[in-house]
């Protein structure tokens, strides 16, 4: 009888915490492992929409990003609120789309320039006209391989309120 | 001499340590994406040298205020995919223009083959890009359905599968007759069903 006895008494053991650094490191080592950096300093907003039928993107060196969307706040005194173009870090002007995927192509090596690809990367509320400009001016440079980035996910919650 | 012991190491700070450690990385990070939609664009001067019989286009339209028009009525986007599957799948034609591999109603006021299908999207620029990227997703998703239809039938994988096959495929391993086969299955399949989605240039619409 004693023996149950001895388990009813008193205190409550304190909790281990020794695993705890584990558990932390855990989750600082999928942090570290699941990020990326990011490249360029975002001057729009850049909310993007959701799609179910997507692919992943190849290697990073073989694409060139242009951002469109309403310039954030920051940016909002000087380039007021209508839809813009950044390429790299700056707010540019649809025409120099070409300059910029032309740089960024010749930088490739000369095997790899037809798995060029423009990862267009397009604010859910933008309109579709500065889309079509900066399409067009890719078709010009003959730029033809485009990527809508777009999280994955179902694209009719893009449309519901 | 007392047999001396190493001294224990307090190891009750590492979780602060740690925390800081991640703490900064949550901060500091954003996930970026990189998945996305996959088009390609006509070349510049690209215009149709042969006209297309009305029955073999599928026309969709985006109107400014976020409405889509499909073949002159108006549709709920829920609905697109299932509308275009069936124009895609119709196999109209007869004679050389037979689809031995269609399931659709073969009306023949509708396409006649996927080959000469055309699906037009157009879109106009007061349109919200999210719309305009649903519509686009949702068409694309016909085209998919019924490739991994093809490939579920030919080959009893899914054409999903088979893209993902070839993307994960070793790259020092690119010549061996396995990944050339698979290659050859997915441009077969790509070629029952061609992914015929065309823009053309946004326009105003009355």
């Amino acid at each position: 009888m004693s023996k149950f006895k001895k388990k009813k008494s008193g205190d409550l053991p304190a909790i281990s915490t020794a695993s705890l650094p584990d558990i932390v490191f855990m989750l600082l080592f999928f942090f570290m492992v699941a990020t990326v950096m990011r490249e360029n300093e975002l001057s729009v907003e850049n909310n993007l929409p959701l799609a179910g039928e997507v692919e992943k993107l190849s290697d990073k060196n073989k694409v060139a990003f242009i951002y469109i969307g309403k310039p954030n706040e920051k940016m909002q005194k000087q380039f007021g609120t209508n839809d813009v173009v950044q390429l790299g870090d700056k707010i540019s002007s649809v025409k120099q789309v070409q300059d910029y995927v032309n740089t960024k192509r010749n930088k490739m090596n000369e095997d790899e320039k037809d798995e060029f690809l423009v990862s267009l990367k397009v604010d859910r509320n933008s309109k579709v006209g500065i889309l079509t400009d900066v399409k067009q001016e890719l078709r010009d440079a003959y730029a033809l391989k485009v990527n809508y980035t777009s999280k994955e996910g179902n694209s009719m919650k893009n449309i519901k309120k | 001499m007392a047999k001396r012991n190493a001294p224990e190491v307090n190891a009750g700070s590492m979780a602060d340590i740690a925390f800081l450690l991640l703490i900064f990385f949550l901060v500091t990070t954003t996930i970026e994406t990189d998945t996305g939609i996959l088009r390609k664009l006509s070349k510049p001067n690209d215009t149709p040298a042969v006209s297309i019989p009305e029955r073999n286009i599928y026309q969709v339209i985006v109107t400014s205020d976020n409405q889509i028009m499909v073949e002159g009525s108006p549709m709920e986007i829920e609905d697109i995919t299932t509308s275009a599957i069936a124009f895609l799948d119709n196999g109209g034609g007869s004679g050389n223009k037979t689809c031995n591999y269609c399931q659709g109603e073969r009306n023949p006021e509708s396409s006649d083959n996927p080959d000469k299908a055309v699906i037009s999207l157009v879109s106009d620029r007061q349109t919200d890009y999210k719309t305009y990227l649903t519509v686009t997703d949702q068409l694309i998703k016909a085209y998919n359905h019924l490739r991994d239809r093809e490939a579920l039938r030919l080959f009893n994988t899914s054409y999903k599968a088979l893209k993902l096959e070839r993307q994960n495929w070793p790259q020092n391993d690119l010549n061996s007759p396995e990944f050339l086969e698979l290659k050859r299955k997915i441009e077969l399949v790509e070629d029952l069903f061609p992914g015929k989605l065309s823009e053309a240039e946004p326009v105003k619409i009355e």
